[in-house]
C-alpha cells in the first residue's frame, strides 16, 4: 500500500468536492469551511495546519464523519456520506474510522485494556474476541503490560498511545489525529509520531493529522494549509518529498 | 450487547454506591410501603373470614329490615321479629335445625362491690349449639329456664375474671339494673373477634328473661340459625325467605324486608372493608414510589450531565444514539429495580412484624411481590426515559468538548 500512495496510483478514501460548513445564520454566519476540495489516497499520511480559526478542526470533524458539511460532496471510498444521518454516519465511524485526540479521551478509572475494547463493544464483538484484539493492539503500541492499568496510573504519551491501541483495535481505514502530541513534550511528540509512522507502514493505514507544530507534519507525506476555511497550500513534506525520492 | 450494558450499569451505580443508595430510597420506601400495606391487609382480611366461619359454617344470621349492617333503626320501617317467629322457622322450615333469638345491651354488672360494663345477651341454648361455644364451668339454661323467662346467666370468661377472679362463681348471684340473676355456669373462653372486641365480655341470660326485666319488650332483632347437617346454607335460606316472605304478608315483586346472611357473605362484606382501606392506604403509598421515580430521574440527569465526556467518548468510537439510549436507560431500570428488590424485602419484613404483632397470619401474595418488582421497573423506564434520551441526542463534537 504505501508503495502505491507514493506512486500516486492508490485509489483515493476520501475524497472532497466544494465542501462547505457554515455555522449560524445571517449576521453570525461563520463560513468555517468554504469550498474545500481534497483528495487523499490510501495509505496517505497528510497533515492539515493552519492558524486558529482557519477551519483545520472543522475539516476533521467533517472528515471523520463527527459533522456533515452544509454543502458539497464527499466521498468515502466513492460513497457519498455527506447526507447521512446521525446514526449512518456513527456506523461509518465504528466500521472505517479510528479517533485520535489532543486530550487522549480515555474513559476514567477504566484499565486500559477496556478502553482499547470500548469500539469493539459497538462492533458487536464477544467478550473473549475482544479481549484478544485489544491485546493485540496494546501490543502494537508496546502497552501490553499496562493492560490493566487506570488512565491515572498512566503518563501522558502512555495515554496517547492506549487512544492509539484503542483507535486501531477497530481496524480502521483512516485515522484521525486531532493534535495527537499538543499535550506531550519534545520527547514524547516524536515517540508518538514514530510510533504512526511504524503503524502506517505495517498496516497501510490511511493518516490524517491536524497539528500547529511543523516538527509533526514533517512525519507526513503531504501537508495541507489551511487559511479562512480555504485550502491555501497542498504540497508534498520534505519528509514525504524525501521518501518519494 | 445487553448483558454487557447491564454490566456497565452496574458498575456505574456501584461506582457512587451512596448517591445510588439514597436515590433508590424513595422507590425502596414507595415499595416497602405498598408491600407492607397490601400483605397486612390481605393478613387481616383472611383473619376476619377465619374468625367469622368459627362463629360455624352453617348458621344463618336473620335481621329484619334490608341493610344488614346498617343502624337499627332499619327496623322502625321493618317490623322486628319476634319468639313466635323463631318458634315457626324452627317448626315450618324443614332446613333448619335450631334456631336462637340473639338480643343484646351494654350495661352495668354488678357482684359484690366490683363493677364491670359489659354485653349483656339474650338467648338461648339453640344459640350456644349455633356458635358452637361450649360451657366450661356448671351447666347450660334448662328447659323450664328459657320457657319461663327465669333469672339465670351464663358469664364470659372476661366477666369471671373482672367478677369473680378465678374463684368459682356458680351459685352467686350478680346485678344488672334492677334485676339480680344466679350464676349457672361459665362459657369456655373465644378471645378477641377480629376487630378487637372481646368475645368473652359476655353475659348470656335466656331470652325471656332479657325482654321481660331489661328491654321491656319482645322485639327480636336477630336470629342465628343453625342449618341441618348437609342442607347447604343457600338451600336453608332461599327455604327460611319463602317462610318470612309468607309470616310478613309480603307480596309477589315487593322487596323483602328482612335480611338472610350467611357467615360467608359476612365475611366477604366485613373484608370488603378491610380491602378497601387496604387499597386506600396502599394507594397513598404508591404515591411515593412516583417521588421515588422523581428521585431517580433527577440523579439521572445528574449523571448524563457528569458524564457528557463520556458520551462524547463512545459516539466517537460509533455508538449509535439507540445505544447510548439503552446505557442509561437499562442503568435506570437496575436502579429502580434494586430499589425494588430491597423494597420487597423490607416490606416482606415489615408485614411479619406486624402479622406478629397483630397476631394475623402473614400470607405474601406472590402476585403483589411480582407486581411490585414489575412496577419498580416500569419506574425505571418511564422516569430513565427522559434523561437517557437527553442523553442520546448529545452532538458527539459538543459533547467531546465537554469537560
Amino acid at each position: 500500500m504505501p508503495e502505491q500512495a507514493r506512486s500516486g496510483a492508490a485509489p483515493a478514501v476520501i475524497e472532497l468536492r466544494g465542501i462547505t460548513r457554515v455555522y449560524g445564520r445571517g449576521e453570525a454566519e461563520v463560513r468555517a469551511l468554504d469550498g474545500i476540495d481534497l483528495t487523499i489516497r490510501a495509505g496517505e499520511f497528510v497533515a492539515i495546519m493552519g492558524p486558529s480559526g482557519s477551519g483545520k478542526s472543522t475539516a476533521m470533524n467533517v472528515i471523520g464523519c463527527l459533522d456533515s458539511p452544509t454543502a458539497g460532496e464527499y466521498l468515502f471510498n466513492g460513497v457519498d456520506v455527506a447526507g447521512l444521518d446521525k446514526d449512518q454516519r456513527a456506523l461509518l465511524r465504528r466500521h472505517y474510522l479510528g479517533f485520535v485526540f489532543q486530550g487522549y479521551n480515555l474513559l476514567p478509572r477504566t484499565p486500559a485494556l477496556e478502553n482499547v475494547e470500548l469500539p469493539l463493544i459497538y462492533k458487536g464483538l464477544g467478550a473473549t474476541e475482544r479481549r484478544a484484539r485489544a491485546l493485540v493492539a496494546l501490543e502494537q503500541v508496546g502497552l501490553a503490560h499496562r493492560a490493566d492499568h487506570d488512565p491515572s496510573e498512566l503518563s501522558g504519551g502512555q495515554q496517547q498511545r492506549v487512544a492509539i491501541a484503542r483507535a486501531l483495535a477497530g481496524s480502521p481505514e483512516v485515522l484521525l489525529a486531532d493534535e495527537p502530541t499538543g499535550n506531550l513534550d519534545t520527547h514524547r511528540s516524536a515517540e508518538i509520531m514514530e510510533l504512526l509512522v511504524r503503524l502506517r507502514a505495517e498496516t497501510g493505514l490511511t493518516i490524517v493529522m491536524v497539528t500547529h507544530e511543523e516538527d509533526m507534519a514533517a512525519y507526513a507525506d503531504r501537508l495541507i494549509w489551511m487559511v479562512d476555511g480555504r485550502i491555501a497550500e497542498d504540497r508534498p513534506t520534505k519528509g514525504g518529498a524525501r521518501d518519494a525520492g | 450487547m445487553l448483558g454487557e450494558t447491564i454490566k456497565l450499569a452496574v458498575r456505574a451505580i456501584w461506582r457512587n454506591a451512596l448517591r445510588s443508595f439514597l436515590t433508590v430510597l424513595g422507590v425502596v420506601i414507595g415499595v416497602a410501603a405498598v408491600i407492607a400495606m397490601v400483605t397486612v391487609g390481605q393478613g387481616s382480611s383472611a383473619q376476619v373470614t377465619q374468625d367469622v366461619e368459627k362463629l360455624g359454617t352453617n348458621v344463618l344470621i336473620v335481621r329484619p329490615g334490608q341493610n344488614a349492617m346498617g343502624p337499627r333503626s332499619s327496623s322502625t320501617s321493618a317490623r322486628p321479629f319476634d319468639l313466635r317467629d323463631v318458634a315457626r322457622l324452627i317448626r315450618e322450615v324443614p332446613a333448619v335445625e335450631t334456631a336462637s333469638a340473639a338480643e343484646q345491651s351494654q350495661m352495668s354488672v354488678v357482684a359484690g362491690n366490683l363493677n364491670h360494663r359489659a354485653t349483656v345477651v339474650g338467648a338461648g341454648n339453640a344459640y350456644l349449639d349455633a356458635t358452637d361455644w361450649e360451657v366450661a364451668l356448671g351447666r347450660r339454661f334448662l328447659g323450664g329456664e328459657e320457657q319461663g323467662g327465669r333469672a339465670v346467666c351464663l358469664l364470659g370468661e372476661t366477666v369471671r375474671q373482672e367478677l369473680f377472679g378465678n374463684t368459682d362463681p356458680v351459685g352467686d348471684k350478680i346485678r344488672m339494673k334492677s334485676i339480680s340473676c344466679e350464676v349457672i355456669g361459665v362459657l369456655e373462653a373465644k378471645g378477641a373477634s377480629s376487630f378487637g372486641s372481646d368475645q368473652d365480655d359476655i353475659v348470656m341470660m335466656p331470652v325471656r328473661a332479657f325482654h321481660r326485666r331489661i328491654a321491656g319488650s319482645s322485639n327480636v332483632n336477630l336470629i342465628y340459625v343453625a342449618v341441618r347437617d348437609g342442607v347447604s346454607t343457600d338451600l336453608a335460606s332461599s327455604e327460611i325467605e319463602a317462610v318470612l316472605r309468607e309470616m310478613r304478608r309480603i307480596g309477589t315483586g315487593e322487596e323483602d324486608d328482612f335480611t338472610v346472611m350467611d357467615m360467608k357473605q359476612l365475611a366477604s362484606m366485613l373484608t370488603g372493608i378491610t380491602d378497601v382501606l387496604t387499597g386506600l392506604l396502599a394507594a397513598v403509598a404508591a404515591v411515593s414510589l412516583l417521588v421515588g421515580g422523581i428521585g431517580i430521574m433527577n440523579i439521572m440527569l445528574v449523571s448524563v450531565t457528569e458524564r457528557t465526556h463520556e458520551i462524547g467518548i463512545r459516539l466517537a468510537v460509533g455508538a449509535q444514539a439507540r445505544q447510548v439510549l439503552q446505557q442509561f436507560l437499562v442503568e435506570a431500570i437496575v436502579l429502580s429495580l434494586m430499589g425494588g428488590l430491597m423494597g420487597i424485602a423490607l416490606g416482606l419484613g415489615l408485614a411479619a412484624l406486624a402479622a406478629q404483632v397483630m397476631a394475623i397470619p402473614f400470607t405474601p401474595d406472590p402476585w403483589v411481590v411480582l407486581g411490585a418488582f414489575a412496577f419498580s421497573a416500569l419506574v425505571g423506564v418511564v422516569f430513565g426515559y427522559f434523561p437517557a434520551r437527553r442523553a442520546a441526542r448529545l452532538d458527539p463534537i459538543e459533547a467531546l468538548r465537554h469537560q
